[in-house]
This record gives structure tokens, sequence and C-alpha cells, in this order.
């Protein structure tokens, strides 16, 4: 890519600092930008990561494995090159990766949103010579609705199920989008319960300080219970399966930024779609580039060709990042999105003449 | 309109009949009647012509969005439903939503067919500049004549029916035929008291319930109860006579006019006050049925020409007498209705309007002999109907059944995937298969069904790391998957690489124990053609 990042089949590589940054299987030395398991591969030897990303990290990757935590902004110069990290707004603890060497300033923004989450600081900009950026949903029929009415119509779904008796069974993932509804539920309409795996991730977020309404553990309820009215936070895979049949009857619910499309709705077989996500949608991603304005951006994840091809007609030098290493499947459906969301969303057709047969 | 949005949210939100059923009763409780005479409209399936060509749509959909025309397509293609992209993409528009279902299609979409492009294009933009999701959708799913709701008609009859506090049979019939939405369209409607039959109105069709191939008949009961008949691969309609004139109906409820000339003028024979249900057949005289690619040379044409008149000369096969006389049988049985059905034709002696053959057997056994040479006389297998059963409305089960021939089958490899659409949308789901001929592969059949979502997940995993080249939307795949398919018929046609082309064709079951170079060859495909074609 340039003289001190390579795309490898393992991830982005720092040549003069020797470390991977994000990458997709165990190395020696992970520099990441959050603690999704498909950017936090378990198994490297030692991880540098915010300050803030500590609690989640250290609950998902080997104790064994040596840490580093760095305060969003302080710089730490390894092997010559200068790494900070600078809030990128998407789960608590997630960064942005600032490096800087021999005058030039890159950036790896990860998994990045715009706009205001109660439950980590907000993205900043960081001016840049080159940009590593996501695009998930790097097109423009992804439009985040305002935050404040994704809230409201959840909190009116809720009522709603709790007036017909029913219970709500919310989908999120484990760490990020689950501490996201919990801020945003009224919990003066009932009780909220919590699968396991988002009752862990509760727990770091307020070790962290984050504070979260009060939630109990489902698997620490014993015996019969009535479960009408509650709301039980769960992981998306828990769906369908016969966990769920102790709840009665319920309706159910995803939150990502999938929802945006019937389709994937549909796919999910739930009864509500609430369209709410944690990466940027198109307009954002837009002001974001422009913000850091850097003179090569480089497009990974999703729509990368289309956002590319659209930021080039717009006269910016954009490319596509090689990311031919990257594994499709991610072995934690739980948690970000689905292995085939992202297999889907990784890879666009090729232009060129439709040949049907 | 709001209303009527959030009736479309909450049928395309649920899978559930009783839920659909509940929504619509409470829709149509609340909504007055032009509004629900709309309503009923669009849900039996008619649509508006198309008011405002869809590619200037799309060039001002990315006006809107300021995004260039291939960024649309491609969007287009990800979310594989046009009207919801046009939705999503140009920036949600605020504005005040009071005008009703009906105003919006009276006063601000039916009149955009007539106006000239430039107000067509304010008109339009000003429709996306008030409206917000839930309701552009609707609206632009009626601009784009492509509103089609996941509810069936019976349901929306059922819903009618609870709302009028009138029996489905007699909605059912009121639906039938030609009509205005109009609020005194949807009074008459739900009516309760008795109207008189508009002389070209059929009656809603009985509909066969299929028999399992793997439990067999035995279980719908002794086959003393039953009579059997082909089960002919043509097209289903009701011959009507009624004031002079007479009606020829498809099952599509499409009015059939021009289209038969020879069954029409058999028909002007019958009395007055007569309804016949029965099969359009291309038939070279008794029995000799030819297969459905004849009749769909005859399908779609404005007039039919001499020559084709010589070439596929066509009957109407009676299998059933729905009114007799002006009088409305079909509650009687079916004995009683099929005598009163072979006197009435005996008495015209008409070539082309003809009775269908009571096929002779009284056990299960025989009749599955009989079924085996379907194929030999061009059926589809048999149809069994119970004596003493009435004329039901709609697929009543127990009553008519269908009893195929095993289709045919074939192992064919997986050349090419394409994303499906709707509830398959961006996954590799669409498929294209090939036999082979010597050692290539000729494509041959095109299959989206028949696998579960765990297969498809697979398959479409497959896809991705198996592409070799991609034509746009479609990929190849390096050969390795088999597949059998199976398909209920199969005809030449030169449009087909393959040479055939096979009807209904669908995945059967994922071959998983066999290799490439076990499928089949095109030899054997064509092994499979009818004799008489
Ligand atoms: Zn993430
Ligand atoms: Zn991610």
């Amino acid at each position: 890519m340039n003289n001190f990042l390579e795309s490898t089949s393992q991830g982005l590589y720092c040549i003069p600092g020797d470390f991977h940054i994000d990458p997709h299987s165990p190395v020696e030395r992970a520099v990441v930008t959050h603690a999704h398991s498909d950017h936090a591969r378990w198994g490297c030897q030692k991880y540098l990561a915010a300050k803030p990303c500590e609690q989640l990290l250290r609950l998902r990757m080997s104790p064994e494995a040596e840490f580093r935590f760095l305060p969003y902004g302080e710089t730490l110069t390894v092997g010559g090159v200068r790494v900070s990290f600078h809030p990128a707004g998407h789960i608590l603890g997630s960064a942005q990766i600032r490096l800087e060497y021999q005058g030039q300033v890159g950036l790896i923004t990860g998994d990045y949103k715009l706009g205001t989450d109660p439950t980590c600081e907000a993205w900043q900009p960081v001016r840049c010579h080159w940009m590593v950026s996501e695009s998930t949903f790097g097109l423009p029929i992804y439009r985040w609705p305002s935050q404040e009415g994704v809230f409201q119509s959840i909190n009116q779904w809720w009522q709603e199920c709790r007036d017909a008796g029913k219970c709500c069974l919310l989908y999120g993932y484990a760490i990020g989008k689950s501490q996201r509804l919990l801020a945003g539920l009224d919990p003066t309409i009932g009780r909220i319960y919590c699968h396991g795996a988002v009752e862990k991730g509760n727990e770091a977020y307020r070790r962290t300080g984050i504070a979260l309404p009060e939630t109990t553990y489902v698997g620490s309820v014993a015996g019969k219970h009535d479960w009408r009215g509650t709301m039980v936070v769960a992981v998306p895979s828990v769906h369908g399966t016969p966990w769920v049949k102790k709840f009665g009857r319920c309706s159910t619910a995803m939150s990502s930024g999938w929802m945006a499309v019937r389709g994937a709705r549909r796919r999910r077989s739930v009864d509500r779609g609430f369209v709410l996500s944690d990466h940027v949608d198109w307009q954002s991603l837009l002001t974001a580039i422009d913000a850091c304005n850097p003179e090569t951006v480089w497009l990974t994840h999703g729509y990368a060709a289309s956002v590319a091809r659209y930021l080039v007609e717009q006269g910016r030098d954009a490319r596509v990042l090689d990311s031919r290493g990257r594994s499709e499947v991610d072995e934690d459906a739980a948690d970000e999105v689905s292995s085939n969301e992202r297999a889907n969303a990784s890879i666009d057709p090729a232009p060129g003449e439709a040949k049907t047969p | 309109m709001i209303r009527f949005a959030a009736l479309f949210d909450a049928i395309d939100r649920t899978t559930k009949t009783n839920e659909k059923l509940a929504a619509l009763v409470q829709y149509f409780g609340d909504a007055n009647h032009a509004d629900a005479a709309w309503a009923t409209y669009f849900l039996s399936g008619y649509k508006l012509k198309q008011l405002v060509p869809t590619k200037l749509l799309r060039i001002w959909a990315a006006e809107e969005a300021s995004i260039p025309s291939w960024l649309f397509e491609e969007s287009y293609h990800s979310v594989g439903d046009l009207a919801e992209t046009l939705t999503l993409i140009v920036p949600p528009g605020e504005g005040p939503d009071d005008l009703s279902l009906s105003q919006w299609v009276e006063q601000r979409l039916m009149p955009l067919r007539a106006m000239e492009e430039v107000d067509q294009r304010d008109a339009v933009i000003t429709i996306w500049k008030q409206s917000h999701t839930q309701v552009r959708l609707v609206i632009l799913k009626l601009i784009t004549g492509a509103f089609r709701l996941g509810v069936s008609k019976s349901i929306v009859t059922r819903a009618i029916a609870e709302h009028a506090g009138v029996s489905s049979d007699v909605i059912s019939h009121r639906l039938m035929g030609i009509w205005k939405p109009t609020a005194s369209f949807f009074q008459n409607l739900i009516s309760k008291e008795v109207q008189d039959t508009i002389a070209s109105q059929p009656f809603p069709f009985c509909l066969a319930h299929p028999i399992d191939h793997e439990l067999g008949p035995e279980c719908i009961g002794p086959a003393k109860d039953f009579v059997a008949e082909w089960k002919w691969d043509g097209i289903r309609g009701q011959v009507i006579r009624r004031n002079e004139q007479v009606f020829i109906w498809s099952r599509g409820e499409d009015l059939m006019e021009n289209s038969w000339p020879e069954i029409e003028s058999a028909a002007q024979l019958l009395p007055n006050g007569t309804v016949l249900d029965g099969e359009i057949l291309a038939s070279l005289g008794e029995n000799q049925v030819l297969p459905f690619a004849n009749l769909q040379k005859r399908i779609g044409r404005k007039a039919v020409s001499n020559k084709l008149l010589k070439e596929v000369p066509v009957v109407f096969q009676a299998f059933d007498l729905l009114q007799d006389a002006g009088e409305d049988i079909r509650s009687q049985t079916f004995s009683e209705r099929r005598q009163r059905l072979e006197q009435l034709l005996s008495s015209i002696d008409h070539p082309n309007l003809c009775c269908t053959q009571l096929l002779q057997g009284t056990t299960w056994d025989e009749w599955a002999k009989i079924r085996d040479r379907s194929r030999e006389t061009n059926a589809e297998g048999l149809m069994l109907k119970r004596l003493d059963a009435s004329y039901e409305v709609g697929r009543v089960r127990g009553v008519w059944w269908k009893w195929k021939v095993t289709p045919y089958t074939i192992d064919a490899v997986l050349i090419y995937a394409q994303k499906g659409h709707g509830k398959r949308s961006g996954l590799y789901t669409d498929y294209t298969f090939a036999v082979w001929d010597g050692d290539t592969l000729v494509p041959f059949a095109k299959a989206y069904s028949g696998l579960d979502d765990s297969q498809m997940k697979a398959v479409d995993k497959f896809v991705r790391q198996n592409t070799r080249e991609s034509f746009g939307p479609v990929r190849s795949v390096a050969p390795a998957l088999v597949m059998e398919i199976a398909f209920e018929g199969l005809q030449r046609s030169p449009r087909h690489k393959s040479g055939i082309a096979t009807r209904f064709p669908r995945i059967v079951r994922w071959r998983q124990d066999k290799k490439p170079e076990e499928a089949n060859t095109l030899a054997e495909l064509i092994d499979l053609l009818p004799s008489i074609e």
C-alpha cells in the first residue's frame, strides 16, 4: 500500500512497527481497534488497544496474552512509528488507529459511526494523509433514522407487547449493540432481563463506568416465571432455538442496520426490525472522509467497490483494500453481523456485461 | 393513507394467517367505503396501469439523491425491489398526510399517467418531499404497478365477510368478474341483501388438493367414493351463456375475448343460464390432446389467424355444470351435476364442446395403472372427485384431488448463480443447472426453490468461494455441486441452449453423494420428450 503499511493474508501489517492491525488470524503483536471478534482475534501474544476497551478485551481474549492499553490521544512509539487511539464511536473502547511515520499520517478507522451514543465516546475526525475506512453500509439506501425515533418505536413496541400480555425478545450483538439498546430502553415499562453473553458485556460496561438500567441474568431465574410484559435482550443466535421457549408468547425484534431493507428483515424472520446501526451510513461515511480529508482513502468491508468508484468520480483518490485473506466466516456469529451478512456485504459483483445463460 | 400503509406493514410483518386476517378486519372496520373499495381492489391483485415509466423514476430518484445512475442500479440490485429502492434512496420527506387511500389514488396518482413528463416529474418529486418511508413505499408500489401483498384472495374475502357479516361464498361470488373500485361497489359488496347475478359474472372456482406421492390416494378414503378423470394441462375456464351472450373466463379471472372463437361459437348453442366449468385444450379430436406448448401459441394473440386455427384446434372439455337453466346447482352432488352435464352436452352435440371422460376403475390399484400411462396421452395424472360432494369455493380439502404422475427428474450440475429477490435477497439462491453434452455442460434449467435455509446458506457460501467469473449480477461457479431437478414436462425450444425447455423446474434435493461427472446427459434429457409433440 505504501512504505509502512502492507495488506497481507493475515490483515494489515505495519512494516517498521512490526505489528498487525485487527489481524485475521493469531499473530505475535496485534493492535486492535475494538473488541468485536472479527477485529480482536483470539490467540495473539500481545494486544495493544485503547484504554476504555480494557474490560471488554480482557473479557474476550485469553488471560495468558499480554495487554497494553493507551488512553485516547496518547502516543506510543513502536519501531519509529507513533501509534495513538482516537474515539470511533462504534462501541465502548472502539478506536481509530492513527499511525505516524516519517511525516506521513495514516488512519485506520476500524468500525465507526457518527452521532451520539450514550455508551461510548463520540467519533472524532483525524486529519491524515491516507485513511483505511470501513464501508459496510456504503450504499445510498442506508440512511439511519434518528436514534431518538428508533428508541421511541422500541419502547412503544414494548408497551404494546406488555399490554397484550407478551414478552419482548430484542436481539442485538452481545457487546456494543445490546448495551446501546439497554441505555435507550425505558425501564418504567417493565423489568429487563439479559442473555448470559449480554450480561457479561453489561458487567464490563459497568466496570468501565457506563451507566445502564438494572438488568437480571435470565439464567438466574429459577423455575416457572411469568415473563409477560418483560423485555429480554439476547444475542441473535438464540432466535428459533429451544432457549426462547420458556418465555411463552413473545414478540421478537432484531436491531441492526440491515433492517433498513425489508428482504433482510424477512430473512431474519423476526416480528419487528429496528434500524439501529453502529456503523456509518452512506452520508456520514462521506462526511467523515471529507473531515479527515486524506489524499488517499482505502475502503474495506461491504460495498467498498461502489464507494471507491463514487469517490473517484468525485475527484478523490479512492481504492478498494484487497482483503482476500479475510475470512468470510465470523466465528462468533452472535456478535457483529452474522456471517452470511458479512459475506453478502463484502463481495460486490464485478462490473461487466450481464451474460445470462 | 397512513392507515393503508400500516395495514401493508402489518401484513408484511407477519406470516400468521390469523394476524393477517385480524389486521384486514380492523382495516375494513376503520376505512370508509371508498377506501375499502380501493383496498379490496389492490388486495385482490389488481393494479393501476403503469403511471410513470420506471426508467424516469430511476433517473429522478438518482437526481434527488445526488448520485450517479450506476450507483442507483447497484443499490437496486442490492435491495432487489424497485419501489423500495426508490423509497430508500431519496432523502425522507415530511409533510402532512391527510389524504385517504382513495383520494391519493384518484386525485394524485391516476392523473399522473396523462401528464407531460415535466409535470410528472414535479408531481413525483412533490410526493417524495411530502412522504416518509412507510407511506412512500406503498405509494411507489402503486405508481410502479408492483403492489403485491402476501395475502391470499381467500383471506381478503374472509376478512370482508367477517366485517360485513355476510357469508364468504357470497362475498367471493360478488368479487368475481369485472367491477370498479367505488364506494357504491363496496356498499353492495357488503350488503346483506341478495343481488341479481350480473350476466358475465363467473362462479368462484373449486380447486383441487395434491395427493402426496409418498402417502398415495388411500389416505383420502375408499376408491368407490370417487370418480377419476385425466388431469389435463390446459387452461382452466368457465364458459357462461347468459342473456344471449357468451363469456369465457380463465381461472385467473381474465375474461378471454376473441381467443377461442370455436368454443365461443359452440357455446352459442347452450341455453341461456348455463355455466360450465372445464379445461381449454389443444386437441386433434377425441382425446388426442396436444402438449401445452401448442396452446401457448394461441395465448396472448389479439386475433387468431385462420392458419393458427387450423394448426392448433382447441376444444372445451367440460367437467362440471354450475348453473343449469338459470338455477345455481353448485350445492347438488357431483353425481347429480354430472348427469345434468352429460344430458346438456349430448343435446348440443358439438365437437368443440365435449365432456371429460370418466376413467374406468373401482380400486386405487386400477387407477394407479391408468395413471402410469398419463404421459402417453399428454395428461399430467388423474383428477379424483368425490361423488357426493357439492361444488365448493376455493381449495377445500377432501373434495377434489389431483394425483399427478411423479415428476421427471434429472441430476444436474450447478453452473451459474444469481442473488435472489424478496425473502432471498442478498443470498445467491437463483441457480442455473446444466447437463453434459460430451465434455461440455449445457445449461437447461433455472431453479430457485427446493432448498432449506441452511442449505441455501451453504450454497451461497460455496458460490462466493468458487466464483470463476462475474457477468453483472450472474456468477459462473466451479462445476462441483450436483442437484436433483424435478420438472412437470418438457418441450423443444430453440431459445434455449440445450434446445429443451422444462416446465416448473425445482430442486428436489442436493445430491452431495454425487460427483459432477455423474450428472445426467443432454441425450438422457432429450429421451424424456413426449412422443406426440
Ligand atoms: Zn465492530
Ligand atoms: Zn467489524
